[in-house]
Protein backbone atom coordinates (compact mmCIF):
# COMPACT_ATOMS: atom_id res chain seq x y z
CA UNK A 1 0.00 0.00 0.00
CA UNK A 2 1.30 3.36 -1.04
CA UNK A 3 0.89 6.61 0.99
CA UNK A 4 -0.03 9.97 -0.79
CA UNK A 5 -0.37 12.82 0.74
CA UNK A 6 -1.76 15.87 -0.95
CA UNK A 7 -2.06 19.79 -1.02
CA UNK A 8 -5.19 21.38 0.83
CA UNK A 9 -6.55 22.38 -2.39
CA UNK A 10 -6.66 18.83 -4.33
CA UNK A 11 -7.73 17.44 -1.08
CA UNK A 12 -10.86 19.41 -1.77
CA UNK A 13 -11.39 18.48 -4.94
CA UNK A 14 -10.75 15.00 -4.10
CA UNK A 15 -12.84 14.92 -1.23
CA UNK A 16 -10.54 12.32 0.76
CA UNK A 17 -8.51 14.35 4.31
CA UNK A 18 -4.97 14.71 3.76
CA UNK A 19 -3.49 11.09 2.95
CA UNK A 20 -4.66 8.47 0.55
CA UNK A 21 -3.56 4.64 0.64
CA UNK A 22 -3.38 3.28 -3.09
CA UNK A 23 -2.89 -0.37 -4.53
CA UNK A 24 -0.25 0.00 -7.03
CA UNK A 25 0.37 -2.81 -9.58
CA UNK A 26 4.37 -3.96 -10.24
CA UNK A 27 7.26 -2.02 -8.80
CA UNK A 28 6.36 1.68 -7.40
CA UNK A 29 7.40 4.16 -9.37
CA UNK A 30 6.38 7.79 -9.57
CA UNK A 31 4.32 7.03 -13.14
CA UNK A 32 2.47 4.41 -11.59
CA UNK A 33 1.17 6.04 -8.02
CA UNK A 34 0.47 8.91 -10.23
CA UNK A 35 -1.52 6.40 -12.56
CA UNK A 36 -3.23 4.63 -9.63
CA UNK A 37 -3.97 7.96 -7.54
CA UNK A 38 -5.63 9.55 -10.92
CA UNK A 39 -7.10 6.32 -11.86
CA UNK A 40 -9.23 6.03 -8.54
CA UNK A 41 -9.44 10.25 -7.90
CA UNK A 42 -9.89 11.10 -11.90
CA UNK A 43 -11.26 14.39 -10.46
CA UNK A 44 -7.59 15.16 -10.04
CA UNK A 45 -6.42 14.73 -13.98
CA UNK A 46 -4.74 17.88 -14.84
CA UNK A 47 -4.14 19.15 -12.01
CA UNK A 48 -0.62 17.59 -10.58
CA UNK A 49 0.23 16.83 -14.55
CA UNK A 50 -0.54 17.79 -17.91
CA UNK A 51 -3.57 15.53 -19.39
CA UNK A 52 -1.72 14.60 -22.53
CA UNK A 53 2.32 14.79 -21.84
CA UNK A 54 2.33 13.88 -18.33
CA UNK A 55 4.82 17.01 -17.64
CA UNK A 56 4.56 17.58 -13.75
CA UNK A 57 2.74 21.03 -13.30
CA UNK A 58 5.46 23.71 -12.59
CA UNK A 59 3.99 24.39 -9.48
CA UNK A 60 3.80 21.64 -7.97
CA UNK A 61 7.00 19.02 -6.99
CA UNK A 62 7.13 15.71 -5.37
CA UNK A 63 8.86 14.74 -2.34
CA UNK A 64 9.50 11.62 -0.30
CA UNK A 65 12.63 10.17 2.53
CA UNK A 66 13.48 13.60 2.88
CA UNK A 67 14.18 13.75 -0.91
CA UNK A 68 13.18 16.28 -3.72
CA UNK A 69 12.15 13.72 -6.34
CA UNK A 70 10.57 16.50 -8.87
CA UNK A 71 12.94 15.69 -11.45
CA UNK A 72 13.33 12.34 -10.96
CA UNK A 73 12.38 10.02 -14.58
CA UNK A 74 8.87 8.79 -14.29
CA UNK A 75 9.82 5.73 -14.72
CA UNK A 76 12.81 5.61 -11.83
CA UNK A 77 12.10 3.26 -8.68
CA UNK A 78 10.63 4.73 -5.37
CA UNK A 79 12.89 4.32 -2.62
CA UNK A 80 11.56 1.34 -0.23
CA UNK A 81 10.30 3.10 2.68
CA UNK A 82 7.97 4.21 -0.40
CA UNK A 83 6.77 0.95 -1.75
CA UNK A 84 6.42 -0.14 1.48
CA UNK A 85 3.97 2.62 2.95
CA UNK A 86 6.63 3.35 5.79
CA UNK A 87 6.55 6.65 4.21
CA UNK A 88 4.62 8.74 2.32
CA UNK A 89 5.24 10.33 -1.44
CA UNK A 90 4.25 13.67 -0.94
CA UNK A 91 2.97 15.95 -3.38
CA UNK A 92 3.36 19.18 -2.79
CA UNK A 93 2.14 22.85 -4.27
CA UNK A 94 4.72 26.01 -3.98
CA UNK A 95 5.06 28.35 -0.95
CA UNK A 96 2.29 31.37 -1.89
CA UNK A 97 2.40 34.20 -0.39
CA UNK A 98 5.88 36.67 1.04
CA UNK B 1 -42.60 38.51 -6.75
CA UNK B 2 -39.56 38.79 -9.32
CA UNK B 3 -35.86 37.69 -8.27
CA UNK B 4 -32.88 38.43 -9.48
CA UNK B 5 -29.66 36.23 -8.91
CA UNK B 6 -26.12 37.76 -9.17
CA UNK B 7 -22.88 35.21 -10.33
CA UNK B 8 -19.62 36.63 -8.80
CA UNK B 9 -16.25 35.34 -9.41
CA UNK B 10 -13.54 36.91 -7.74
CA UNK B 11 -9.75 35.97 -6.96
CA UNK B 12 -11.05 34.06 -3.97
CA UNK B 13 -13.81 32.00 -4.94
CA UNK B 14 -17.57 32.25 -6.20
CA UNK B 15 -20.52 33.98 -4.82
CA UNK B 16 -24.20 34.03 -5.58
CA UNK B 17 -25.91 36.66 -4.39
CA UNK B 18 -29.86 36.49 -4.71
CA UNK B 19 -32.56 39.11 -4.17
CA UNK B 20 -36.11 40.12 -4.41
CA UNK B 21 -37.03 42.22 -7.42
CA UNK B 22 -36.89 45.44 -5.01
CA UNK B 23 -32.98 44.69 -5.01
CA UNK B 24 -32.89 46.68 -1.86
CA UNK B 25 -31.61 43.32 0.57
CA UNK B 26 -29.73 40.43 -0.76
CA UNK B 27 -28.41 37.05 0.15
CA UNK B 28 -24.99 36.26 -0.19
CA UNK B 29 -23.64 32.70 -0.51
CA UNK B 30 -20.04 31.64 -0.81
CA UNK B 31 -17.25 32.09 -1.45
CA UNK B 32 -17.61 28.75 -3.52
CA UNK B 33 -14.51 26.90 -3.90
CA UNK B 34 -13.00 29.41 -1.85
CA UNK B 35 -9.16 30.56 -2.68
CA UNK B 36 -8.93 29.18 -6.22
CA UNK B 37 -9.45 31.70 -9.07
CA UNK B 38 -13.29 31.76 -10.49
CA UNK B 39 -12.91 33.65 -14.31
CA UNK B 40 -16.24 33.27 -15.17
CA UNK B 41 -19.28 31.24 -14.41
CA UNK B 42 -22.43 31.22 -16.17
CA UNK B 43 -26.39 30.04 -16.03
CA UNK B 44 -28.30 28.10 -18.77
CA UNK B 45 -31.15 30.85 -19.80
CA UNK B 46 -32.85 27.49 -20.87
CA UNK B 47 -32.78 25.80 -17.19
CA UNK B 48 -31.08 28.66 -14.65
CA UNK B 49 -30.58 25.68 -12.03
CA UNK B 50 -27.95 25.01 -14.24
CA UNK B 51 -24.67 26.74 -14.04
CA UNK B 52 -21.36 26.37 -15.26
CA UNK B 53 -18.09 27.84 -13.75
CA UNK B 54 -14.48 27.79 -14.52
CA UNK B 55 -12.17 27.34 -11.21
CA UNK B 56 -8.33 28.12 -12.12
CA UNK B 57 -5.40 28.04 -10.54
CA UNK B 58 -1.64 29.01 -11.21
CA UNK B 59 -0.51 25.56 -9.09
CA UNK B 60 -3.32 22.98 -10.18
CA UNK B 61 -4.69 24.66 -13.41
CA UNK B 62 -8.14 24.45 -14.75
CA UNK B 63 -11.27 23.02 -13.14
CA UNK B 64 -14.86 22.96 -14.16
CA UNK B 65 -17.42 23.12 -12.10
CA UNK B 66 -21.30 22.44 -12.60
CA UNK B 67 -24.25 23.48 -10.47
CA UNK B 68 -27.92 21.80 -11.58
CA UNK B 69 -29.36 23.07 -8.49
CA UNK B 70 -28.50 26.78 -8.62
CA UNK B 71 -25.39 27.02 -6.92
CA UNK B 72 -26.63 24.98 -4.01
CA UNK B 73 -24.48 22.70 -4.82
CA UNK B 74 -21.40 21.32 -7.38
CA UNK B 75 -19.84 19.17 -9.18
CA UNK B 76 -16.98 18.51 -11.50
CA UNK B 77 -18.95 17.25 -14.62
CA UNK B 78 -16.68 14.23 -15.41
CA UNK B 79 -16.83 12.98 -11.73
CA UNK B 80 -20.30 13.18 -10.01
CA UNK B 81 -20.11 13.57 -6.47
CA UNK B 82 -21.80 10.55 -4.90
CA UNK B 83 -20.57 8.08 -8.36
CA UNK B 84 -18.38 6.04 -8.76
CA UNK B 85 -15.37 7.38 -10.44
CA UNK B 86 -14.79 4.39 -13.04
CA UNK B 87 -16.75 2.92 -15.41
CA UNK B 88 -17.65 -0.71 -14.52
CA UNK B 89 -14.74 -1.74 -16.63
CA UNK B 90 -12.49 0.17 -14.30
CA UNK B 91 -11.68 3.38 -16.62
CA UNK B 92 -12.12 6.81 -15.42
CA UNK B 93 -14.50 8.56 -16.33
CA UNK B 94 -14.31 11.76 -18.65
CA UNK B 95 -12.55 14.59 -17.25
CA UNK B 96 -14.19 17.66 -17.29
CA UNK B 97 -11.30 19.74 -17.29
CA UNK B 98 -9.23 18.44 -20.27
CA UNK B 99 -9.16 20.80 -23.23
CA UNK B 100 -6.98 19.41 -25.86
CA UNK B 101 -6.08 21.74 -29.18
CA UNK B 102 -7.17 19.55 -32.23
CA UNK B 103 -4.62 19.04 -34.16
CA UNK B 104 -6.45 15.54 -36.25
CA UNK B 105 -5.38 15.28 -39.80
CA UNK B 106 -9.15 15.92 -40.89
CA UNK B 107 -9.18 19.38 -39.81
CA UNK B 108 -6.33 19.83 -43.21
CA UNK B 109 -4.06 21.58 -41.45
CA UNK B 110 -2.92 21.67 -37.30
CA UNK B 111 -1.84 24.73 -36.22
CA UNK B 112 0.89 24.27 -33.85
CA UNK B 113 2.03 28.21 -33.27
CA UNK B 114 0.81 31.51 -32.70
CA UNK B 115 3.25 34.02 -32.55
CA UNK B 116 4.77 35.23 -29.01
CA UNK B 117 5.56 39.02 -27.61
CA UNK B 118 8.66 38.95 -29.25
CA UNK B 119 6.74 38.13 -32.45
CA UNK B 120 8.79 34.63 -32.65
CA UNK B 121 6.34 31.02 -33.18
CA UNK B 122 4.99 29.66 -29.79
CA UNK B 123 3.24 26.72 -29.17
CA UNK B 124 -0.52 26.83 -28.27
CA UNK B 125 -0.23 25.47 -24.89
CA UNK B 126 -4.30 25.21 -22.89
CA UNK B 127 -3.79 27.72 -19.46
CA UNK B 128 -7.21 28.51 -18.76
CA UNK B 129 -11.11 29.11 -19.29
CA UNK B 130 -12.36 32.97 -19.42
CA UNK B 131 -15.59 32.94 -20.78
CA UNK B 132 -18.64 30.00 -20.34
CA UNK B 133 -21.23 30.41 -22.19
CA UNK B 134 -24.28 28.23 -22.03
CA UNK B 135 -26.35 27.78 -25.46
CA UNK B 136 -29.61 29.28 -25.83
CA UNK B 137 -31.53 26.00 -26.43
CA UNK B 138 -30.07 23.41 -24.57
CA UNK B 139 -28.51 23.48 -20.85
CA UNK B 140 -26.49 20.50 -21.53
CA UNK B 141 -24.40 22.61 -24.41
CA UNK B 142 -21.83 24.97 -23.42
CA UNK B 143 -18.94 26.68 -25.08
CA UNK B 144 -16.06 27.96 -23.51
CA UNK B 145 -13.57 30.43 -24.41
CA UNK B 146 -9.69 29.29 -23.68
CA UNK B 147 -6.22 30.60 -23.33
CA UNK B 148 -4.19 30.11 -25.72
CA UNK B 149 -6.95 31.17 -27.57
CA UNK B 150 -9.07 28.96 -28.59
CA UNK B 151 -12.90 28.06 -28.70
CA UNK B 152 -14.39 24.56 -26.91
CA UNK B 153 -18.21 23.21 -27.00
CA UNK B 154 -18.95 20.99 -24.74
CA UNK B 155 -22.49 18.64 -25.93
CA UNK B 156 -22.58 16.79 -22.34
CA UNK B 157 -23.49 18.89 -19.85
CA UNK B 158 -19.02 19.77 -19.53
CA UNK B 159 -18.37 16.22 -19.23
CA UNK B 160 -15.46 16.28 -22.40
CA UNK B 161 -15.00 19.20 -24.83
CA UNK B 162 -14.35 19.71 -28.10
CA UNK B 163 -12.44 22.28 -29.89
CA UNK B 164 -13.81 24.00 -33.30
CA UNK B 165 -10.77 24.15 -34.69
CA UNK B 166 -12.10 25.80 -37.61
CA UNK B 167 -11.39 28.91 -35.60
CA UNK B 168 -7.92 28.73 -35.02
CA UNK B 169 -7.36 27.18 -39.06
CA UNK B 170 -9.61 29.43 -40.32
CA UNK B 171 -5.65 31.35 -41.88
CA UNK B 172 -4.27 33.70 -39.49
CA UNK B 173 -3.95 31.91 -36.72
CA UNK B 174 -0.19 32.10 -36.60
CA UNK B 175 -0.16 35.77 -36.42
CA UNK B 176 -2.21 35.82 -33.51
CA UNK B 177 -0.16 37.49 -30.43
CA UNK B 178 -1.58 37.64 -26.65
CA UNK B 179 -2.14 40.61 -24.83
CA UNK B 180 -0.60 41.57 -21.25
CA UNK B 181 -3.29 39.17 -19.76
CA UNK B 182 -2.07 36.48 -22.32
CA UNK B 183 -3.96 35.54 -25.15
CA UNK B 184 -7.97 34.87 -24.36
CA UNK B 185 -10.38 34.23 -26.19
CA UNK B 186 -12.95 36.14 -23.36
CA UNK B 187 -16.34 37.41 -25.57
CA UNK B 188 -18.73 34.50 -26.90
CA UNK B 189 -21.88 35.95 -28.36
CA UNK B 190 -24.64 33.41 -29.49
CA UNK B 191 -27.15 34.93 -32.01
CA UNK B 192 -30.91 34.59 -31.05
CA UNK B 193 -32.35 34.98 -34.45
CA UNK B 194 -29.46 32.39 -35.49
CA UNK B 195 -28.59 29.65 -34.20
CA UNK B 196 -25.86 29.18 -37.00
CA UNK B 197 -24.28 32.55 -35.96
CA UNK B 198 -21.65 33.17 -33.04
CA UNK B 199 -19.62 36.40 -32.69
CA UNK B 200 -16.22 35.86 -30.51
CA UNK B 201 -13.38 37.93 -29.52
CA UNK B 202 -9.86 37.67 -28.81
CA UNK B 203 -7.09 39.61 -26.96
CA UNK B 204 -5.08 40.52 -28.70
CA UNK B 205 -6.32 39.06 -32.54
CA UNK B 206 -9.77 41.14 -32.44
CA UNK B 207 -13.55 39.93 -33.45
CA UNK B 208 -13.96 37.25 -35.48
CA UNK B 209 -17.87 35.43 -36.73
CA UNK B 210 -18.96 32.33 -37.72
CA UNK B 211 -22.39 31.52 -39.33
CA UNK B 212 -22.03 27.69 -40.13
CA UNK B 213 -22.52 27.14 -36.14
CA UNK B 214 -18.84 27.19 -35.40
CA UNK B 215 -17.41 25.66 -38.78
CA UNK B 216 -15.73 28.08 -40.53
CA UNK B 217 -14.63 31.57 -39.58
CA UNK B 218 -13.81 35.56 -40.70
CA UNK B 219 -12.09 38.28 -39.22
CA UNK B 220 -14.71 40.93 -38.25
CA UNK B 221 -12.45 43.80 -37.91
CA UNK B 222 -12.81 46.07 -40.62
CA UNK B 223 -13.31 49.54 -39.38
CA UNK B 224 -11.20 49.35 -35.95
CA UNK B 225 -8.07 51.88 -36.29
CA UNK B 226 -5.58 50.68 -33.47
CA UNK B 227 -2.62 53.27 -33.21
CA UNK B 228 -0.53 50.98 -31.39
CA UNK B 229 -0.12 48.10 -33.94
CA UNK B 230 2.32 48.67 -36.96
CA UNK B 231 -0.81 48.98 -39.49
CA UNK B 232 -3.72 50.60 -37.53
CA UNK B 233 -6.08 48.73 -39.84
CA UNK B 234 -4.85 45.49 -39.73
CA UNK B 235 -7.40 42.39 -40.37
CA UNK B 236 -6.47 41.13 -37.17
CA UNK B 237 -3.82 42.39 -33.58
CA UNK B 238 -6.87 44.60 -32.70
CA UNK B 239 -6.68 44.34 -28.81
CA UNK B 240 -10.53 43.69 -28.28
CA UNK B 241 -11.81 43.73 -24.68
CA UNK B 242 -15.53 42.97 -24.73
CA UNK B 243 -18.45 42.96 -27.08
CA UNK B 244 -22.26 43.09 -25.81
CA UNK B 245 -24.96 42.36 -27.84
CA UNK B 246 -28.81 42.98 -27.28
CA UNK B 247 -30.70 39.92 -27.85
CA UNK B 248 -33.39 42.04 -29.14
CA UNK B 249 -31.45 43.28 -31.81
CA UNK B 250 -28.37 40.74 -32.67
CA UNK B 251 -27.00 42.78 -35.61
CA UNK B 252 -25.78 45.43 -33.69
CA UNK B 253 -22.90 44.67 -31.69
CA UNK B 254 -21.12 47.11 -29.33
CA UNK B 255 -17.30 46.79 -28.20
CA UNK B 256 -14.56 48.24 -26.03
CA UNK B 257 -11.88 48.26 -27.56
CA UNK B 258 -8.04 48.85 -25.99
CA UNK B 259 -9.08 52.38 -26.82
CA UNK B 260 -12.56 53.52 -28.76
CA UNK B 261 -15.60 52.31 -28.32
CA UNK B 262 -16.71 51.12 -31.31
CA UNK B 263 -20.61 49.74 -32.98
CA UNK B 264 -21.28 47.67 -35.59
CA UNK B 265 -25.28 47.52 -37.45
CA UNK B 266 -24.13 44.91 -39.58
CA UNK B 267 -23.25 41.96 -37.02
CA UNK B 268 -19.41 42.75 -37.36
CA UNK B 269 -18.75 43.36 -41.31
CA UNK B 270 -18.00 46.94 -40.65
CA UNK B 271 -17.22 49.25 -37.67
CA UNK B 272 -17.44 52.86 -36.57
CA UNK B 273 -16.32 54.57 -33.21
CA UNK B 274 -19.58 56.22 -31.38
CA UNK B 275 -16.60 56.88 -28.08
CA UNK B 276 -18.25 60.96 -28.68
CA UNK B 277 -17.97 62.72 -25.07
CA UNK B 278 -16.24 60.36 -22.99
CA UNK B 279 -13.63 61.47 -20.73
CA UNK B 280 -11.38 58.23 -21.95
CA UNK B 281 -12.51 55.49 -24.36
CA UNK B 282 -10.15 53.40 -22.51
CA UNK B 283 -11.97 50.55 -20.53
CA UNK B 284 -12.79 46.79 -20.58
CA UNK B 285 -17.02 46.37 -20.01
CA UNK B 286 -19.73 47.31 -21.79
CA UNK B 287 -23.24 46.15 -22.08
CA UNK B 288 -26.10 46.56 -23.36
CA UNK B 289 -29.65 47.18 -21.61
CA UNK B 290 -32.02 44.74 -21.27
CA UNK B 291 -35.34 46.23 -22.82
CA UNK B 292 -34.03 48.97 -24.86
CA UNK B 293 -30.96 48.35 -27.29
CA UNK B 294 -29.85 51.87 -27.97
CA UNK B 295 -29.02 51.91 -23.98
CA UNK B 296 -25.41 51.29 -23.56
CA UNK B 297 -22.74 51.06 -20.45
CA UNK B 298 -19.20 51.36 -19.99
CA UNK B 299 -16.82 52.33 -17.40
CA UNK B 300 -13.95 54.43 -18.84
CA UNK B 301 -10.93 53.96 -17.67
CA UNK B 302 -7.86 56.34 -17.61
CA UNK B 303 -5.70 54.48 -20.09
CA UNK B 304 -3.29 51.27 -20.90
CA UNK B 305 -0.94 52.47 -18.19
CA UNK B 306 -2.99 53.81 -15.80
CA UNK B 307 -5.98 51.29 -14.14
CA UNK B 308 -8.02 53.37 -12.82
CA UNK B 309 -10.95 56.03 -13.46
CA UNK B 310 -9.65 59.24 -14.51
CA UNK B 311 -9.35 61.29 -11.62
CA UNK B 312 -9.85 58.76 -9.09
CA UNK B 313 -13.95 59.45 -9.60
CA UNK B 314 -15.81 55.52 -10.33
CA UNK B 315 -17.88 56.32 -13.17
CA UNK B 316 -20.25 53.99 -15.26
CA UNK B 317 -21.21 55.96 -18.32
CA UNK B 318 -24.34 55.14 -20.29
CA UNK B 319 -25.44 56.23 -23.43
CA UNK B 320 -29.26 55.98 -24.36
CA UNK B 321 -28.40 56.98 -28.05
CA UNK B 322 -26.75 54.55 -29.18
CA UNK B 323 -22.95 55.70 -28.20
CA UNK B 324 -21.57 59.26 -28.64
CA UNK B 325 -23.52 61.15 -26.25
CA UNK B 326 -22.83 59.76 -23.24
CA UNK B 327 -24.03 60.75 -19.48
CA UNK B 328 -22.04 60.27 -15.96
CA UNK B 329 -23.67 58.01 -13.47
CA UNK B 330 -22.41 58.54 -10.14
CA UNK B 331 -25.06 58.52 -7.48
CA UNK B 332 -23.29 56.30 -4.99
CA UNK B 333 -20.58 55.62 -6.40
CA UNK B 334 -16.79 56.69 -4.90
CA UNK B 335 -15.95 60.21 -6.43
CA UNK B 336 -12.27 60.82 -5.18
CA UNK B 337 -9.24 58.82 -4.28
CA UNK B 338 -10.81 55.38 -6.29
CA UNK B 339 -8.27 53.50 -8.13
CA UNK B 340 -9.75 50.22 -9.21
CA UNK B 341 -10.03 48.81 -12.63
CA UNK B 342 -13.41 47.24 -13.69
CA UNK B 343 -12.55 43.73 -16.07
CA UNK B 344 -14.37 42.66 -19.12
CA UNK B 345 -16.80 39.91 -17.56
CA UNK B 346 -17.07 41.93 -13.98
CA UNK B 347 -20.20 44.13 -15.29
CA UNK B 348 -24.24 42.16 -16.14
CA UNK B 349 -27.36 43.63 -16.42
CA UNK B 350 -30.72 41.97 -15.18
CA UNK B 351 -33.75 42.29 -17.34
CA UNK B 352 -36.46 43.37 -14.61
CA UNK B 353 -38.80 46.18 -15.88
CA UNK B 354 -36.51 48.35 -14.13
CA UNK B 355 -33.22 47.05 -15.87
CA UNK B 356 -30.55 46.75 -12.84
CA UNK B 357 -26.84 47.17 -13.25
CA UNK B 358 -23.92 45.46 -11.92
CA UNK B 359 -20.62 45.74 -11.46
CA UNK B 360 -17.39 44.80 -9.70
CA UNK B 361 -13.80 46.46 -8.91
CA UNK B 362 -10.43 45.15 -8.52
CA UNK B 363 -10.61 46.05 -5.27
CA UNK B 364 -13.44 43.24 -4.49
CA UNK B 365 -16.14 45.75 -4.22
CA UNK B 366 -19.64 44.99 -5.99
CA UNK B 367 -21.89 47.63 -6.79
CA UNK B 368 -25.58 46.92 -7.69
CA UNK B 369 -28.18 49.59 -9.07
CA UNK B 370 -31.96 49.06 -9.43
CA UNK B 371 -32.92 51.83 -11.93
CA UNK B 372 -30.82 50.96 -15.22
CA UNK B 373 -27.68 53.32 -13.12
CA UNK B 374 -29.20 56.35 -11.93
CA UNK B 375 -27.80 55.53 -8.50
Amino acid sequence: MIRVTLPAHLCKLAQVDGEVQLEVAGQATQRRVLDALESRYPMLRGTIRDHVTHKRRAFVRFFACGQDLSHEPPDALLPDAIATGAEPFMIIGAIAGG
Amino acid sequence: MSSVRVLVGTRKGAFILTSDGTRKKWDISGPHFAGWEIYHLKGSSVDPNRIYASQSSSWFGQIMQRSDDGGKSWHQPGTPAGEPTTAADGTPKGESNKFVYDTSAETGKPLTTHQWYDGTPHPWVFKRVWHLEPSLSDPDTVYAGVEDAALFRSDDGGKSWQELSGLRGHGTGAAWQPGAGGMCLHTILLDPSNSQRIVIAISSAGAFRSDDGGNTWKPINRGLHSLYIPDPTAEIGHCVHRIAMSPLRPNVLFMQKHWDVMRSDDAGDSWHEISGNLPTDFGFVIDVHAHEPETIYVVPIKSDSEHFPPDGKLRVYRSRAGGNDWQALTNGLPQSDCYVNVLRDAMALDSLDKCGVYFGTTGGQGYASADAGDS
